[in-house]
């Protein structure tokens, strides 16, 4: 045989290995991951985890979310949009998962409005205003009460509801559970407890909307 | 020289292109497939590996007798880090040497396939195979 052909058949043969193992692995880690979130569908949703969406809606979407994340503030508008296009039939459910060092504290500020029926605006500022606040993976939470009061939102009222030791044990709580779900990173979504095949927003929606599909036309 | 001496010390080589490769893109899925975070100590032996893979595909065609010039001190070099990396692996090289402490340990478990295959150890396998190989050819070559 030519040597230039020995060449690129091995060469070929190498390559489709490569890409049938990536293929047969990425398989079995979401196998895994769904059957993790099976085991454990306690740990997907709290009672204390703030909801957004109508309560009777079919389909849960849990996220585990950092106010400091760009991915996650990139995703924001996706969800919102999908929340939109499914209105009533989705729910999302937000947990907790502040891996930035210090964006624990954008949380109690996220808390504090939303015993204030303000969480959803607070949350958009946060996403909106992020570049500003925890550019480079740096949070510095301290900055965003100067948005809040910018864009004028009732900054004493959020001081005063701010309370550090129920916001640390609701963040323990959720850590705890993204441990237990292995989800290592943020965004983490969860569609009626199926992980994303991978991630991306083309994934996201059509899981959404498959799982919008399979509850409500049979 | 007569032909059958070149197609064996091309087959030698062939098959050492043939080790560099498929180690590379063992490497390659652990990182970006397993999402196994590389250590230091691992991207020193992927500095030495992943040029071995193109070094010697160019050095196959045709067939260059200076190849082992440029492929044997990258090999060498990478069997020095494994080798200084089963050492940390296994323990015997003392807590204070350890150069990456931080970050990604070169000593976890993670590091264990299968349960009973820590990487570093393929990595010795390969850096080692190739020298040997490209060791053969080149006497081959000269005798």
């Amino acid at each position: 045989m030519n040597q230039k052909t020995i060449l690129f058949i091995t060469l070929g043969a190498l390559l489709i290995m490569f890409g049938g193992a990536a293929y047969w692995y990425n398989t079995q880690q979401v196998a895994e991951k769904t059957a993790l979130a099976n085991d454990n569908s306690s740990s997907l949703e709290k009672f204390h985890a703030p909801r957004l969406g109508s309560p009777s809606a079919k389909v849960t979407i849990v996220e585990f979310m950092d106010p400091a994340c760009e991915a996650c503030s990139a995703f924001h508008e996706a969800v919102k949009s999908t929340m939109k296009q499914y209105q009533g039939k989705v729910k999302l459910v937000i947990r907790y998962a502040p891996f930035h060092p210090g964006s624990d504290k954008a949380v109690e500020i996220l808390e504090a409005a939303r015993k204030l029926g303000k969480f959803n605006d607070v949350l958009d500022l946060m996403y909106g205003t992020q570049h500003g606040w925890a550019s480079h993976h740096n949070p510095q939470p301290e900055l965003i009460w100067q948005y809040l009061a910018y864009y004028k939102f009732d900054v004493a009222a959020l001081k005063k509801n701010i309370d550090s030791t129920a916001t640390a044990k609701l963040i323990a709580i959720d850590l705890a559970d993204a441990k237990t779900l292995g989800a290592n990173k943020t965004p983490t979504f969860f569609v009626n407890g199926k992980p994303l095949p991978s991630f991306g927003y083309k994934q996201f929606q059509k899981l959404v909307a498959d799982e919008v599909a399979a509850a409500y036309h049979p | 020289m007569t032909a059958q001496k070149i197609d064996t010390v091309w087959l030698l080589l062939f098959i050492a292109w043939l080790i560099a490769i498929a180690s590379t893109l063992t490497s390659l899925f652990f990182s970006e497939i397993m999402h196994l975070e590389p250590c230091v100590l691992c991207w020193y032996q992927r500095i030495c590996i992943f040029p071995l893979s193109m070094i010697l595909l160019v050095g196959l065609f045709p067939l260059d007798k200076s190849v082992f010039k440029y492929a044997l001190p990258l090999a060498m070099l990478g069997l020095g880090f494994t080798i200084y990396h089963i050492a940390l692996f296994y323990g015997f090289i003392p807590e204070g040497l350890k150069p990456c402490t931080q970050g990604i340990p070169c000593d976890d478990d993670s590091m264990i396939l299968f349960g009973f295959l820590p990487i570093p150890l393929l990595s010795l396998a390969a850096f080692s195979a190739i020298i040997g190989l490209l060791l053969a050819a080149k006497s081959r070559l000269n005798t």
